[in-house]
């Protein structure tokens, strides 16, 4: 008997957790260093908490990277997990088209694409049944993945460099393309609360579909003919 | 066994860990080369390091220019030369220079002029947008003569923050950029004190702290070891990037 095969790939796991850790830190790291100007703005500049069309609250110490408020350590924090957020996502598409994890996975099918599968799946999603029969994830899982990793993983990445002053003078048009420095800098923001929005779905759905098994296969790799746990 | 290994050790690093690795020679290593990578990359995808910052039109520029860091020098000194229009004011082009230079701001004003519309942006994240009008201070460089052993060049300040001298430091491309001045005006207007006057650095591809004021000396090295506390600048010092295009 063959052994079947594994529900996720060994880069797959690799990157999920090196994209895991870095998120948090990158994430904890950027509310120290909106402490330091807790300020959006829209267009090219903006430095007036009166111009601002949000200005959040202080992030508390056991949110931030460190605990206490230290701008340039957060940002040293902030520059080094960077590369490993932005390579590891390189690394890990390349991975995913070569191995046909895209295609297999995330590719919604048309016949997938009806309000009937959708609605279905609402509704057993409710009833708190997360299995899926054919493909490995359900249509609105795909949707949320394919959302997470084409448009907000690329999204940070592309407005933290066009934030950074030597990145907005390599790439002048990177900055128009975000109508500015601090529109690219109030969409860096909101993206990251996006992903984070993500990050407790995604972990609740582990915890209601058998966190043991869900954890071992993203680590071990597991294998596809289990059918059950499969939503997260 | 794995789950809970993984787990507590992404605890630890995430609590008390943390600032335990921030504090070791390693992760200062490894903050020291993505800081390098990033200079690398910078200046990589923008062709070689000649790239222009963004210029931007008369439409552009913010109703208020804001000073951060000092703003003021509150010495006997400087209130005196404020009082007299800075007529005074001497900057000093030295260190490893075949022709160590003593400028006015009459000499300054005479030398050929670059005026630029340019984006400002803080390390704390604002951003506000002037017109600077100056000498290019790569311009100032070749009159002084570099020796060969000059690497990098050290601006000094007539103010301090907390009792310490402000200074800053630049590497040769930077110092060389086409938009690399030291302006002596700001939106056609001499220099407000809140924003350096007389005379700052203006050096579009980085952070604001790297745009030294109230200039009075640049000086040409050939290693930052020994002047301030050896980061290259004030606030480096104190444990910002030396690279500030970040």
């Amino acid at each position: 008997m063959s052994k079947p095969p594994q529900r996720h790939a060994l880069s797959t796991r690799i990157w999920h957790w090196a994209n895991a850790l870095s998120f948090v830190i990158l994430f904890m790291s950027g509310l120290n260093i909106s402490n330091a100007h807790p300020h959006l703005y829209w267009g090219k500049w903006g430095f007036s908490p009166q111009d601002a069309w949000l200005s959040v609250a202080r992030f508390p110490g056991w949110a931030t990277i460190p605990s206490h408020y230290s701008l340039a350590a957060a940002r040293d924090w902030h520059v080094l997990f960077a590369w490993i957020f932005a390579l590891g996502l390189l690394a890990y598409m390349l991975a995913a088209l070569v191995n046909g994890h895209f295609v297999r996975d995330l590719v919604a099918r048309r016949r997938e694409w009806r309000p009937g599968i959708f609605a279905a799946e609402i509704r057993e999603y409710l009833r708190f049944n997360f299995a899926h029969t054919g493909g490995k994830y359900g249509v609105m899982q795909k949707l949320a993945y394919a959302l997470v990793v084409f448009i907000l993983l690329p999204l940070m990445i592309f407005s933290g460099m066009s934030i950074s002053p030597g990145m907005g003078s390599a790439w002048p048009w990177l900055l128009d393309l975000f109508g500015g420095r601090q529109s690219a800098r109030s969409i860096h923001f909101l993206a990251a609360w996006a992903l984070f929005a993500f990050l407790l779905v995604h972990v609740a759905l582990v915890l209601l579909t058998g966190p043991f098994g869900q954890m071992r296969a993203m680590i071990l790799g597991g294998q596809m003919d289990r059918t059950l746990d499969e939503a997260a | 066994m794995r789950r809970r290994s993984f787990v507590a050790a992404a605890a630890g690093l995430l609590t008390a860990g943390c600032s335990k690795i921030a504090e070791s020679k390693l992760f200062g290593g490894l903050v020291d080369t993505a800081e390098r990578a990033h200079r690398g990359a910078h200046r990589a995808l923008g062709g070689g390091g000649t790239e222009l910052a963004p210029e931007y039109t008369a439409a552009d520029i913010s109703p208020f220019f804001r000073g951060n860091g000092s703003t003021d020098v509150a010495t006997p000194e400087y209130r005196a030369a404020e009082a007299e229009g800075f007529a005074s004011w001497q900057l000093r082009v030295g260190g490893l220079v075949r022709r160590p230079l003593v400028l006015s701001l009459a000499d300054i004003r005479a030398m050929p002029q670059r005026t630029q519309i340019t984006r400002h942006d803080c390390v704390e994240g604002w951003s506000a947008i002037g017109q600077w009008t100056g000498p290019r201070l790569g311009g100032m460089l070749e009159t002084a003569g570099l020796q060969p052993e000059a690497r990098y060049i050290v601006f000094r300040c007539a103010d301090t923050l907390g009792g310490a001298p402000y200074y800053e430091s630049c590497d040769l491309e930077d110092a060389f950029h086409p938009q690399t001045i030291i302006a002596h005006q700001l939106n056609d207007a001499p220099l407000p004190v809140a924003n350096g006057a007389p005379l700052r650095l203006r050096i579009e591809r980085q952070l604001g702290y790297k745009h030294a004021k109230y200039l009075t000396g640049i000086e040409a090295v050939a290693s930052l070891e020994g002047i301030g506390g050896g980061g290259g600048g004030y606030w480096e010092d104190r444990g910002y990037q030396w690279y500030a295009g970040i």
